[in-house]
């Protein structure tokens, strides 16, 4: 393989990731705020086959990620009404809402199989389209990847560098000491549920409308998205630097799987397409495994110098959770 | 600021929290509120600082009625009030804590933020690095994070709910002489508090509650006498120090050696006689709780060796321990030693050894009725173990625990609970001494400790002082000795 392919290779691998970014960052502003939406993989689904839809119909790209994003937000207010002001379990809801979600897109999907619709146009920016390496890797690409490049930065600089966000913190840590500085805590959750729920929304059609355009219902390959983007969330210690490095880690082992299928023809290929899912799982197992009792025990039997060293390096790498994830809040 | 209470009553369904309570503090006082638990202190605050509505009556600020509907409103009023607990986000730098709430514009303002905690800071001696993160600090440490807080924010009244739970002695002082400068700027100063040493060292005036009624007011100089009666109703003694029972050891630790990520605890040797308490002092997190967790089993230990009751226990399972009549009951009682969710009678019968398949509900409910009066709890075999208070959980952490064992480890055995149920606890905890098991505790309050104990470790920044004769020990040494001065003493070639 030449320098060009593996470039083009590892453009692609970006762009692919896109959703999955869309996915995580929203994921990731949802459990900020304490509440955990769980319908993901039902959302994208739905708000991928609703974004082409409306794409197909209007002729218009935009209506179709509006619709998109409209689709999750709706999804994310019966998360949040359900959880919130109901005061029922996330979990369950989330868990029926995925279910829910899934099959009803299929259903809703079947007038729209395998026809052509619109699809999303590469936008080379000028100039920086021609830098060597970068150039290629990242300004020959379309509109929504460069959305998820922004909203990486973005939405981490409103978390931890802005009054608002040090308040979205505070309110997914401890509602009542944040209630106690003026939050309203519940309103909050509100909002930002259903903000982070819009842009969970985006993944959808930033797959139907773009990374593999079209609707192939259960051939859509999408089915499963929304599980590892909450697996992501976990790994990325609920910060979206971390977690986009994780979206990408995913993106760059579904790539590898298909360009190691020609090289290695002794593994079965199901083994290479698989191989993702179980390697993601190992990771999360990686930066949690101080949790782990053989852990301790081999910390234990280490000399000096190097459990000290070792016990820090795993305690840096240890995410923890928003502390109230999943507990809702009451002001007495 | 003056701060006036007029006619508040508060029921809880049955329950009458405050009745007609009527108090009127004028600016620069420390007004002490003291009161045992359940004596309607924390409601009284909670109305004052807008967590609660009362159902009746009035709050007076500097002469004008105000409506406090929330927290946020009680600040903007200048009503801050600091929590037994500090209402503080743990993961979070000091710096972040401390801007978190204040309103302004989209970006937080880092570096005037940093200028005037700093100013605040050294206004009351307080050494606070903005950079550390809060879960690094003693609650000591993030109280006064919080007063300097509160101030940044304007207030004028202050509201300490049992600050000095928790907190060393050192870190009282500095406690102490922050709110008497408080009070000297003008500041009105609530001092909630069941402790009455703290009350009478430094409060203007006390205020008694009891039963949700205000029963009296007094001022110094105070007699103890008189306010132990205006607090329970009637007097009140406490237990006596009793001698060892003799008769070998329960357990032997042969240079332990025990650490986690940022303390070490080294070479610690000790033999522990029947019946014998060991008290545990030193500032929260200087190592105590480490060796005690090591001690029960819970913390692999990475050098030396413990033998309980005989046998040699180095390395094995805290199930090992157990099994060996090491019994530990932590601190959180409701974290770590109950089961929320769980009623009295499940508590029991889980307790128990398991006696076939089925649960005989029958034999469950009569074990745990005869605990339950055996141990004063103040419950049914039916409570779920969270609606009952601090000291009845403590009650039942003890009535769970089986006969015989060698040696009771305790973490903060009263830590938040009235005097009555202090001393309950330890005439319990007397009578299991009697019948020849040992106890090891730790705690923050050096009565406490000098009081029960019959040889006392201090422990600071990991390093651990030789046993002490607890009646040969005054608690100024004490004192001077956890605040890591007067050690040279000790110094042997082992520890550096």
């Amino acid at each position: 393989m030449d320098t060009n392919t593996i470039l083009v290779g590892l453009a692609g691998v970006l762009a692919l990731a896109a959703p999955i970014l869309f996915a995580v960052i929203g994921e990731t502003i949802t459990e900020r705020a304490g509440i955990i939406n769980l319908s993901l993989n039902g959302t994208i689904l739905l708000s991928a086959i609703g974004g082409f839809a409306v794409a197909c119909e209007t002729g218009s790209l935009l209506l179709g990620f509006l619709m998109g994003m409209l689709v999750g937000a709706l999804v994310a207010l019966i998360v949040a009404f359900s959880s919130i002001t109901l005061r029922q379990s996330q979990v369950a809801v989330g868990f029926v809402l995925a279910l829910l979600g899934r099959d009803l897109s299929y259903f809703l999907g079947t007038p729209y199989m395998n026809i052509s619709g619109p699809r999303l146009a590469a936008l080379p920016i000028p100039f920086l389209k021609d830098i060597p390496v970068l150039g290629p890797l990242f300004f020959r690409q379309d509109v929504l990847t460069y959305l998820s490049f922004a909203i990486i930065f973005l939405v981490w600089l409103w978390i931890f560098r802005t009054r608002p966000g040090l308040m979205l913190r505070g309110i997914g840590e401890r509602p009542a000491a944040a209630f106690v500085r003026g939050a309203n805590v519940n309103l909050m959750r509100y909002v930002y549920t259903i903000i982070g729920g819009a842009v969970i929304g985006l993944a959808g059609p930033a797959y139907s409308l773009n990374v593999k355009a079209g609707w192939m219902g259960y051939q859509s390959g999408l089915d499963g998205f929304g599980w590892i983007a909450l697996s992501i969330t976990i790994f990325g210690g609920w910060n979206p630097l971390r977690a986009a490095f994780g979206a990408y880690l995913f993106s760059l082992l579904q790539w590898l799987g298909l360009v190691l299928q020609p090289v290695l023809p002794g593994i079965p290929s199901q083994v290479l397409q698989v191989a993702p899912f179980p390697l993601m799982i190992l990771t999360l197992l990686l930066v949690n495994i101080s949790n782990a009792e053989w852990v301790e025990r081999m910390l234990a039997a280490m000399p000096e110098g190097l459990r000290h060293v070792t016990t820090r390096l795993l305690r840096a790498m240890r995410a923890s959770p928003p502390a109230s994830l999943g507990v809702p809040f009451e002001s007495e | 600021m003056d701060v006036e209470l007029r006619d508040i009553y508060k029921t809880f369904g049955a329950v009458r929290a405050n009745v007609g309570i009527t108090l009127r503090v004028p600016a620069g006082t420390i007004q002490g509120i003291l009161g045992e638990n359940g004596a309607g202190k924390s409601t009284l605050m909670k109305i004052l600082s807008g967590f609660m509505r009362a159902d009746s009556g009035g709050i007076i600020l500097d002469g004008r009625p105000v409506s406090i509907h929330s927290p946020a409103d009680a600040i903007r009023c200048g009503v801050g009030m600091l929590h037994q607990d500090p209402l503080d986000f743990p993961p979070m730098r000091v710096i972040d804590n401390f801007i978190l709430g204040r309103k302004g514009g989209l970006l937080p303002g880092q570096a005037e933020a940093a200028r005037d905690f700093k100013r605040l800071a050294e206004q009351f001696g307080f050494s606070l690095n903005p950079d550390s993160y809060v879960d690094a600090l003693t609650v000591g440490e993030r109280q006064q994070l919080e007063i300097l807080r509160l101030l940044w924010l304007g207030a004028r009244a202050l509201i300490f709910d049992e600050p000095t739970t928790g907190i060393s002695a050192a870190q009282k002082e500095k406690l102490f002489a922050a709110l008497r400068l408080l009070a000297e700027q003008g500041k009105t100063i609530l001092f909630v508090s069941h402790k009455l040493e703290d009350v009478e060292g430094l409060c203007h005036r006390v205020a008694v509650l009891r039963q949700g009624y205000l029963v009296g007011e007094a001022q110094p100089p105070y007699t103890t006498k008189n306010l132990v009666e205006m607090m329970f109703g009637k007097s009140i003694s406490a237990g006596e120090r009793n001698p060892c029972a003799g008769g070998g050891s329960t357990l032997i630790l042969d240079n332990l050696s025990v650490e986690d990520y940022r303390l070490k605890v080294r070479d610690v040797s000790l033999d522990v006689c029947r019946g014998e308490v060991i008290g545990l002092a030193g500032m929260e997190g200087s190592g105590q709780g480490l060796f005690l967790r090591a001690v029960s089993g819970m913390v692999r230990t990475v050098g030396g060796r413990i033998l309980a009751g005989g046998k040699d226990l180095t390395g094995k399972s805290y199930h090992a321990f157990k099994r060996n009549g090491v019994a530990f009951l932590p601190a959180a009682r409701l974290e770590e030693g109950l089961v929320s969710g769980l009623n009295l009678t499940e508590h029991f019968v889980l307790s128990e050894p398991p006696d076939g398949f089925f649960i005989n509900w029958e034999q469950g409910g009569a074990l745990a009725r005869e605990r339950i009066a055996g141990f004063n709890v103040k419950g049914t075999p039916a409570s779920t173990v969270e609606s009952l208070s601090g000291g009845n959980q403590q009650r039942a952490l003890l009535a769970l625990l089986r006969d015989p064992l060698a040696l009771l480890l305790l973490e903060h055995p009263t830590r938040g609970l009235d005097i009555e149920s202090t001393i309950y606890i330890w005439s319990k905890l007397k009578e299991r001494c009697k019948q020849g098991t040992s106890i090891i505790f730790m705690s923050s309050d050096l009565d406490e400790i000098l009081q029960y104990s019959d040889r006392v470790l201090v422990f600071f920044s990991g390093r651990v002082t030789p046993p002490l004769d607890a009646s040969m020990l005054k608690t100024d040494k004490l004192g001077q000795l956890i605040g890591g001065k007067g050690w040279d003493e000790f110094t042997t070639g082992k520890s550096a």
